[in-house]
Order: C-alpha cells, then sequence, then structure tokens
C-alpha cells in the first residue's frame, strides 16, 4: 500500500506561501471529528504583512484596466475548474456532506467567479452616471475601488461563501486580506493554489487561516485597512471590529444576499467630477 | 483704485422672529420639558435673535415617537405620488417665501446675503424639487430590485449652510418614505423653524418631519435613541467617529457627511485670471466655514510667485463687513467659538514658520470677524496644512511635477473635494482620477446641485448625498 502524500496548508501573503511567522498551527478535524490537518495559525504579525502586500499590490490592481481584471477572474475560474476534484474531497470531508452536494458547492463557486469576471467592465455603467446641473457644467459619477478591504467570510460553507466574498472586493478593484472559516480552513489554502497560477498579481487576495476572534480585532483596529466585509463575525466580534474601525471610518458591512452588484458597490467609492462647459 | 460703495442693505422687515420658539413635534410647536431654552444671537452684531427651547432626552423621545407613529400609520402607507406631491409643494412655498428665509439665515449665520440669496435658499428649494419626483421611481434608482424605507431618521445637521443642509437630509429622507427628527445647529436654529411652518403651510402630515432644538447633548439622545433605524449626520469628523462608535452592533445605519482639507491644485497652464477667481471661491466663500473647501492651495513652483501677486490684489477686493448689505463678499464668522478655534489653528501657521498675509481691511466692532488670510511657504507637516480650520483662511503649498502634487494633495485622512486647474484635457482626467476625493472640480469650485451626488473618501465620511447615488443611502436593498 502506497502512503499518500499530503499537503502542507500555508498562508498566501504577497502571493508566497509562508507558514506563520508565530510558528503556530492548529488541528482541524473532519465531521467525524477525525483529524485532516495543521494549518497554520496566523498572527497579528501576519495580518499587518498581509495588509502591507494588499497595499503594495493596490496601486497596480485597481489601476489595471477593467477588461484586465475581468479575463484573470475568468482566468481564477479555469484554474478552480481544474482543482474540482480537490475541493470537491476537501468540502465533502469538512463539511460532512456528500460528494454529490460538495460538487455542488463547487460549480456554484466556480461560476460565481464568471459572473462577477463580468461585471468588472460593466459596474461603473450600471452604478455611474452623467448628471444633469442646472448650470454650464459636465459632471459624471463614477465607482472606484475603496482600498484594502478584509474579508471574514461567511462560516456555514467551506469554499461558496469564500468565493462569494473574495470575487465581487477583487472584481471591483480593491485588494483583500481574507481571514478564513475558522472550522473550514482548507478550501480556502487550496483556493490560494488556483489564484497563485491564474495571473492574479500577488498580493491582491492574501489568505490567512487561524482564529477569527484572535485577527479581527487587529483588523478592525488596522489604519492601513479601508473596509471590512463581516459578514463572517460573530455578533460581539461585529461589534468590536466596528468601534476600532471608527478610528479610520472604515466601510463595514454585512451581507445577507451574494451575487449581488450591491456587494461590489459596498466596497467602491463614487467619484463626482465636474467641469465647465464653454467656448 | 478703490471703488467706493454705498451702503445697500437689504430690508430685515421681511422676518417675524418671535421671542421664542418650541419644538416642532407631531405638526405642532411644543414647549421643551423643563422649559430650558437657549439664546441665538446674530453673529454680524451679537444681539440676540431669540430663546430657543433646548430639547431634553425626553423630548427627543417624544419626537422620535411622533416619526414613528407617522411613519407607520401615515407616510409608509401613502402612494408614493402623493408623497412626492407634499414635497413639490414644500419646495414651491420655500421658493414663495426666498426672500424671507435669505434675510433671516444670513441674520442667525451671519452670512452675505447675497449667498444666501443666490446660493442658499435656492439650492435647499430645489433639493426638495428634485427629490419629490423621485418620489414615485425609486425602483428605477439603481438601489436593488426591492428599495424600502429604513423607517424612521435621527438628522444633525450643522451652522455653515442651515437650510441647506436641512434640504439635503429631509428631501431624500421624505421622497423615500422615512420620517425624520431632525436637530439643527445650536447656533443656526431659525431657518429649521421657519421650515416647520412651511411644513405646516404644506399640510404635511404631523410628526413626519419633527425638528428638536439642542445642543450636542439633545445630538446625543437621538443618535443613541433605540427606535431610530438610521442617523444621517453632516458635521466634524470627530463627532462623526463618535457617532460610528455609538450606533456599533445597534443595526442603524448611516450616513456621514464630515470634514475635509480639500487641495486646489493650479497647473503651471492653468488660465491664470479665472483660476484665481476659483481659488477665492473655493475659500472665501462662506467666510471658509465649508467642509468641501479648497483650503490647500498646492501651486506649480514656476507659476507660484505670479499667482500669488494676482491673488493678493484679487484677495484686497473682497468686501468685509454687514452680511445684509448686498455688495458683501465676506460675513461674519458664525459664532465666538469658531472664531477662537480659527484664531488658535492660525497662529500655529505663524509659530511653525509659514508666512501670513491678510489684506488691508477694517473689520466691524461688534460680533465676530476674520479677515481674509493667505499663509504662503507652508509645508505638509504644518498644522494649518493638515487640520481642517473651516475659516477664510488659505495654506499654500507648491510642487515641481504632477505626481508630486497628487502625493501632496492625497496626503491627508480627509477625501472630500479636490480642485484642478489645467487647460489641458487629459492631465485633468488623470489627476481627477487620481485624487482620493468624492467631489473632483476641475477649472471650477464649490459647486453644488442636487443632481451631483456629493461625499466623500476615507475620513470625510460615508454614502453620498444628492443624486441617484444619495438616494440609495435612504433606502434598504442599496444601502452599502
Amino acid at each position: 500500500m502506497r502512503i499518500d502524500i499530503r499537503k502542507t496548508y500555508k498562508l498566501y501573503i504577497g502571493g508566497a506561501f509562508p507558514r506563520s511567522e508565530s510558528g503556530r498551527t492548529y488541528e482541524v478535524r473532519d465531521a467525524k471529528s477525525k483529524f485532516i490537518a495543521n494549518p497554520a495559525q496566523a498572527s497579528r504579525k501576519d495580518l499587518r504583512d498581509a495588509v502591507t502586500a494588499a497595499r503594495s499590490a493596490f496601486g497596480g490592481w485597481s489601476s489595471a484596466t477593467a477588461f484586465n481584471r475581468s479575463q484573470i477572474l475568468y482566468r481564477i475560474a479555469e484554474m478552480m475548474e481544474a482543482r474540482s476534484e480537490e475541493f470537491v474531497e476537501e468540502i465533502a470531508l469538512l463539511e460532512g456532506i456528500s460528494r454529490v452536494a460538495a460538487k455542488k458547492q463547487v460549480d456554484q463557486a466556480i461560476d460565481a467567479w464568471v459572473w462577477y469576471s463580468g461585471w468588472c467592465d460593466k459596474i461603473s455603467t450600471v452604478a455611474g452616471s452623467t448628471n444633469p446641473i442646472s448650470g454650464p457644467f459636465y459632471n459624471f459619477t463614477v465607482p472606484e475601488s475603496v482600498g484594502v478591504v478584509g474579508v471574514f467570510p461567511a462560516q456555514k460553507s467551506a469554499l461558496l461563501g469564500l468565493v462569494q466574498a473574495i470575487a465581487p472586493v477583487i472584481a471591483g478593484g480593491n485588494t483583500a486580506v481574507v481571514v478564513a472559516s475558522q472550522k473550514f480552513p482548507l478550501c480556502a489554502v487550496t483556493l490560494s493554489e488556483a489564484l497563485a497560477t491564474s495571473d492574479l498579481p500577488g498580493g491582491v487576495v492574501n489568505i490567512l487561516t487561524g482564529i477569527t476572534s484572535e485577527l479581527a480585532p487587529w483588523m478592525g483596529a488596522h489604519m492601513d485597512v479601508d473596509a471590512i466585509d463581516a459578514t463572517g463575525l460573530s455578533k460581539e466580534l461585529d461589534k468590536e471590529v466596528r468601534v476600532s474601525g471608527a478610528d479610520n471610518l472604515k466601510r463595514i458591512h454585512k451581507f445577507s444576499s451574494s451575487d449581488t452588484p450591491q456587494r461590489m458597490l459596498a466596497f467602491m467609492e463614487y467619484k463626482t467630477v465636474w467641469h465647465p462647459i464653454g467656448i | 483704485m478703490t471703488f467706493e460703495y454705498s451702503p445697500a442693505p437689504e430690508s430685515t422687515s421681511i422676518v417675524d422672529i418671535s421671542a421664542q420658539y418650541g419644538l416642532f413635534i407631531n405638526g405642532k410647536f411644543v414647549d421643551a420639558k423643563g422649559s430650558k431654552t437657549f439664546n441665538t444671537i446674530n453673529p454680524a452684531t451679537e444681539k440676540v435673535l431669540s430663546k430657543i427651547a433646548h430639547a431634553q432626552a425626553s423630548d427627543v423621545d417624544k419626537a422620535v415617537a411622533a416619526a414613528r407613529a407617522a411613519y407607520t400609520k401615515v407616510w409608509s402607507k401613502m402612494a408614493p405620488q402623493e408623497r412626492g406631491k407634499y414635497l413639490f409643494r414644500i419646495a414651491r412655498i420655500m421658493q414663495e417665501r426666498a426672500r424671507e428665509f435669505a434675510v433671516l439665515e444670513t441674520m442667525d449665520n451671519g452670512k452675505p446675503i447675497r449667498e444666501t440669496r443666490d446660493i442658499d435658499i435656492p439650492l435647499a428649494a430645489a433639493h426638495f424639487f428634485y427629490h419629490a419626483g423621485w418620489a414615485d421611481k425609486l425602483k428605477y434608482a439603481g438601489a436593488g430590485d426591492n428599495p424600502r424605507p429604513h423607517g424612521v431618521v435621527g438628522q444633525i445637521i450643522p451652522w455653515n449652510f442651515p437650510l441647506l443642509m436641512l434640504s439635503w437630509k429631509i428631501a431624500p429622507a421624505l421622497a423615500t418614505g422615512n420620517t425624520v427628527v431632525l436637530k439643527p445647529a445650536e447656533t443656526t436654529p431659525l431657518t429649521a423653524l421657519l421650515f416647520a411652518e412651511v411644513c405646516q403651510q404644506a399640510g404635511l402630515p404631523a410628526g413626519v418631519v419633527n425638528i428638536v432644538t439642542g445642543d450636542g447633548a439633545t445630538g446625543s439622545a437621538l443618535v443613541n435613541h433605540p427606535d431610530i433605524d438610521k442617523i444621517a449626520f453632516t458635521g466634524s469628523t470627530g463627532v462623526g467617529k463618535g457617532i460610528a462608535r455609538a450606533i456599533a452592533g445597534t443595526g442603524k445605519s448611516a450616513t456621514l457627511e464630515l470634514g475635509g482639507k480639500g487641495a486646489n491644485i493650479v497647473f503651471d497652464d492653468s488660465p491664470i485670471d479665472q483660476t484665481v477667481e476659483g481659488i477665492v471661491s473655493g475659500i472665501f466663500f462662506n467666510q471658509g466655514h465649508v467642509c468641501c473647501a479648497g483650503s490647500r492651495l498646492l501651486v506649480q513652483e514656476n507659476v507660484h510667485d505670479e499667482l500669488i501677486e494676482k491673488l493678493k490684489r484679487r484677495i484686497s477686493q473682497i468686501r468685509v463687513g454687514d452680511p445684509l448689505d448686498k455688495n458683501t463678499d465676506l460675513g461674519a464668522i458664525n459664532s465666538a467659538a469658531q472664531l477662537a478655534r480659527i484664531e488658535e489653528i492660525s497662529s500655529s501657521g505663524d509659530s511653525e514658520g509659514a508666512l501670513r498675509w491678510s489684506p488691508e481691511c477694517a473689520l466691524p466692532e461688534k460680533g465676530f470677524w476674520y479677515p481674509p488670510t493667505i499663509f504662503t511657504g507652508v509645508t505638509q507637516a504644518n498644522r494649518i496644512a493638515q487640520e481642517e480650520i473651516f475659516g477664510p483662511v488659505l495654506s499654500v503649498l507648491t510642487f515641481r511635477t504632477p505626481q508630486e502634487a497628487i502625493d501632496k494633495a492625497n496626503n491627508t485622512p480627509y477625501g472630500l473635494s479636490a480642485g484642478v486647474w489645467s487647460e489641458k484635457g487629459s492631465r485633468i482626467l488623470w489627476a481627477a482620477k487620481q485624487l482620493k476625493a468624492g467631489v473632483i472640480w476641475a477649472n471650477t469650485f464649490n459647486k453644488f446641485d442636487p443632481a451631483s451626488p456629493f461625499g466623500g473618501y476615507k475620513e470625510s465620511g460615508w454614502g453620498r448625498e444628492g443624486g441617484r447615488h444619495g438616494l440609495a443611502a435612504y433606502l434598504k436593498g442599496g444601502e452599502k
């Protein structure tokens, strides 16, 4: 009998796969409490490194053409499709659901990338406007990316909630620091392996695994994080993050629905430009 | 050459100020609990204009209850088109009584009659007219498939554009089907109270608009009231952050329009005379009591001396004095407290090594006044380059390359407005894209319109007001 080769589940920061600088890991068990893996338990320092990486990547990603971003998001769907089997396995194991149900979740996650890929070069058309001013001015409004977004995806699913949170953030030109579901972190690491082979510039998405209650307060207080998707946070952590996030007026949102352009627009800012009309 | 002007004061006979005002709750003026009052004065003369009821927490409670009842029983059930008709009525009455509003605003605020007459009041009426038409078109507003009002909205407005800020708040809230409890600023309550009369004349159902006058404690009671669904606040970034903390975990949503330190960037190919006019309106409009003021002038080094010379010549023509005089450009500072703040920050400009200049101008003896002032030789670390002064004080910095201009402009926690002056289209669009600010004025400054979204990036706030995008902030399902 051949002994299989297990995967080391690491962090994803700035396009690289480091272990936690703290040297810590935590145990992840399957639905039947059987040991599966020891993913990294990210520290405050790892989170700060991830924010630095996301900030460095922001300039390039936010100014990339919408068409370019669109192609890269589609490429992510392609890469996930190729790894579909691995995701199915992990989901079935972690959530304790059938392979058929797991496959459905993977398909939905891949399709979400395709959906948001299409949004990249349409969101400005749909959400922007030219405004009829009472005077000789040309006036238009466009949505722009807000900056570095901290992402706490929904905790219920191993993959779908994660993709539904990341895709709209980066489709809108932001960069992300993601804290994966504490209970179901493995798909997040596998997703990062797909991202790393998708032409997505390093640092656009950074993924941390670890203890949510340990990392969330640092995210809330970090002055270089512009916004937070708090969907996966408990009521208590949500409040804590909102209080500390007020120090730089972070845009903090929780979502109950997915696959809506509102999830993109929540992390975009409207800019209005005036110019006189005349000879 | 100096021009002599004869005094041309606007008559105050058109306004009828009561000796005392109560709170406007459930369609009627009522006394505050304990009959506590405070005075509102004319900042140009320091004369007391009226005694104003000081709302306590229990008064806020009554106002919120009235707004809730009006929301549940009347306003949320009304056909949207009918709701819109009330807004049209309000807009028309404001137009009919525009001169009265303009004079009253100038008396209570200290801003020149030229501005209240030509800008504040017409724009306030225009906001109601614009939003009236949205009331029955909300499903086309891009706010999701099922746009719904929040319910009862608590609104807190500042003293710099009292009636205009009221209309920015109340018009979209009502158009989208919310009811409101609004607190005007402590130093400028009078036009809000006159607006209450407009609501009565319009036959607006009782409780749809409630106005509670008071101070920060009154505002705090409103923010923390458990039956408020949404807060809309315009004011300082400090208070805005306090509101963000206070509502954390409560499920209340908020729109915040906060401070700014707007950069006004002048490239060396700008049309210089037009630019000088823009700089003047950018910082001296409304005594500089403007959150989006162009208070940091960034000038390309090679045109600095020429521009500053022309700017000084232009500033020397600014007429400071009686706000009711139709020829006045710069009126009174709104309060003694604000004057002290302007003096304090400005004096740091002197002590930190910037060069102060003001034209010779005689200031009235009574009232609160500050001359138009510019500081040259300002560096980025200076307080006058970082902090919002909220007065007629301009800080001038220089740059050499376009990228340096952008870097300096964005070097602030604020992100409300910015100006770009250049004759080159591609450079304007490039700069507009790089600037982290919600409103970019290119070859113009300090322009406002109900159809144009307004609001800030970063610590200048949350959300937009005006246009389709401002409407969304008052709707669930479209809320960001």
